[in-house]
């Protein structure tokens, strides 16, 4: 009689994980593509560092890591998977963890909504939600110049994108592409609302073919920014409808689709 | 049961309700004299059995990660902030500067605290990925609710959920067991305060999830080695358990998304 069997004893297929739930210390393996050194077995560990290189790349994303020639999960949430670009599909591909935290980690290229904290020499600090503000030169915003200063104050909300961000260097945003156009960044306007939910929120909500936003673009005319450090700026024609949409966006974590359409169908009708 | 901490003091009608049915609380039994069958464990004849287990994860709307925990009538509840801003003073240059906060129910803190504290930071620094994030900082705050015996396996433990719900890399997960022994050699897991006061030796542990490996060990009292090896065997059978309730309750967790 063995004992009760460890949850997340032995490591597990990553394909047949996909869209469950991993714990952190799970080891992860991945069907080996058909190479050489398949010894036969269908599954093997990816390994990383040995002669024969699998064929097809694996990124992993957030929420995992490699050790030695081990794929171990670090963050609880659900397995997602994405296929390589490329076509293929043979195994290849990115793998991460989709997790409902809080706390925002800043990525290079991610748009943010911050909120201006100090204004030093030809810097502004942004606050975004990470671990140190972020760095913001006048001169990021379309058409600034030295002679023509942006009107930033502090205390303006920023929609910007981050060009540096890694664990170990100041954190920096810019207002621009790379063609020098604002492309709706940049300060955002007065009035509105600005208020936070959890990231994994976030990534649902401007997911392509998000119903939520389609069903909220349809109760009132309005205007929203989605910020990847869980900022959400919304404005609506008056300050109760701005009110109701903040608190349906919030609560639309948490709720089934059912849920959902109940909700909606009850404001349109009100 | 626990006090309820509401997020909005006034919100709409309607909402209010979702929001409520989307925490997630989650309650289990486990009974290891019956599911030990015919191993070691039974043969000693242990008979122990954990107290009747609850968590709740993402409760308080400031942190980053909440949970309280409850073992029995012991009850902890934990908010994890970071990584975010640290102290230049406490700065480390290559990893996150973890920092545990335990709050006694009534009174300061003082040394029982402060020596609890480190033994909670120690054990969280064996697991936490803190080389992810230089110069940051990871606090967690524990509020003891009430303390009915085995308190720093409890505080443990929900400091384990709340550094997962508040999504802070980790290599592993931990739990924390405690084990008495009696005068008369039987071992109890789980003890409860008047378990405690009668018992020759008190011993806590942290096991991680992976192997079952010893994190962190307090002891108290006199026992011999035999004894301490017996308590080990059995705190990790315990810990079996206490990471398929931790399972459970993040399964249910994430089910509703």
């Amino acid at each position: 009689m063995a004992a009760a069997p460890i949850p997340g004893s032995g490591p597990r297929v990553a394909r047949t994980m996909l869209g469950q739930v991993v714990l952190p210390g799970e080891e992860l393996l991945l069907p080996e593509s058909a190479g050489p050194g398949a010894e036969g077995s269908a599954e093997q560990t990816l390994r990383l560092g040995s002669v024969v290189r699998p064929r097809a790349r694996v990124v992993c994303g957030p929420g995992l890591r490699r050790c030695g020639d081990r794929l171990l999960v670090t963050k609880c949430g659900r397995l997602r998977h994405k296929e390589p670009g490329g076509g293929g599909g043979g195994g290849g591909g990115v793998y991460w963890v989709d997790s409902q935290q809080k706390r925002y980690v800043p990525v290079k290229g991610d748009h943010v909504i911050g909120i201006v904290t100090a204004k030093s020499g030809d810097l502004f600090k942004v606050d975004v939600g990470g671990s140190e503000p972020a760095s913001l030169s006048y001169l990021a915003f379309e058409g600034a110049t030295k002679r023509n200063r942006p009107n930033v104050q502090v205390g303006d909300l920023i929609y910007g994108q981050f060009v540096v961000a890694n664990k170990d260097m100041e954190p920096e945003m810019v207002c621009i592409d790379s063609n020098g156009r604002a492309n709706g960044m940049g300060v955002i306007g007065q009035d509105g609302l600005l208020f936070k939910v959890t990231l994994g929120l976030i990534r649902k909500l401007l997911a392509p073919e998000c119903e939520i936003i389609q069903e909220i673009g349809k109760l009132y005319p309005l205007e929203i920014v989605f910020g990847m450090n869980g900022r959400i700026w919304v404005k609506a024609r008056t300050i109760q409808q701005t009110l109701i949409l903040a608190n349906v966006l919030e609560a639309c974590e948490h709720m089934t689709t059912e849920q959902r359409k109940q909700i909606f169908s009850r404001l349109s009708e009100s | 049961m626990l006090p309820k901490t509401f997020r909005h003091a006034s919100w709409p009608s309607p909402e209010v309700v979702l929001y409520w049915l989307a925490f997630t609380w989650v309650e289990m039994e486990t009974d290891l004299g019956s599911s030990a069958g015919g191993g070691d464990l039974s043969s000693r004849g242990f008979g122990c059995s954990l107290r009747h287990f609850a968590c709740e994860q993402n409760l308080l709307s400031r942190p980053d990660g909440s949970a309280s925990f409850l073992q029995g009538d012991t009850s902890v509840l934990v908010g994890v902030y970071g990584p975010a801003e640290v102290k230049v003073s406490k700065e480390i240059f290559n990893k996150a500067t973890l920092e545990v906060i335990l709050k006694p129910k009534i009174g300061l803190p003082g040394v029982a605290e402060k020596s609890r504290e480190r033994l909670i930071r120690n054990t969280c620094e064996a697991v936490v990925l803190g080389t992810l994030h230089p110069r940051t900082s990871i606090t967690i705050v524990l509020q003891i609710v009430s303390d009915a015996g085995s308190l720093l396996a409890c505080c443990l433990n929900a400091a384990c959920l709340a550094l997962v719900d508040a999504g802070v890399p980790m290599r592993a997960l931990f739990c924390g067991v405690t084990c008495a022994l009696d005068p008369d050699g039987g071992l109890v897991l789980d003890p409860t305060t008047k378990q405690e006061k009668e018992a020759r030796a008190i011993l806590t542990f942290a096991l991680d999830s992976t192997e079952q490996k010893l994190l962190m060990s307090t002891t108290k009292g006199l026992y011999s080695v035999a004894e301490f090896q017996q308590c080990l065997a059995a705190a990790q059978h315990a810990s079996h358990h206490i990471f398929r309730f931790y399972r459970d309750s993040l399964q249910r967790r994430y089910s509703k998304s």
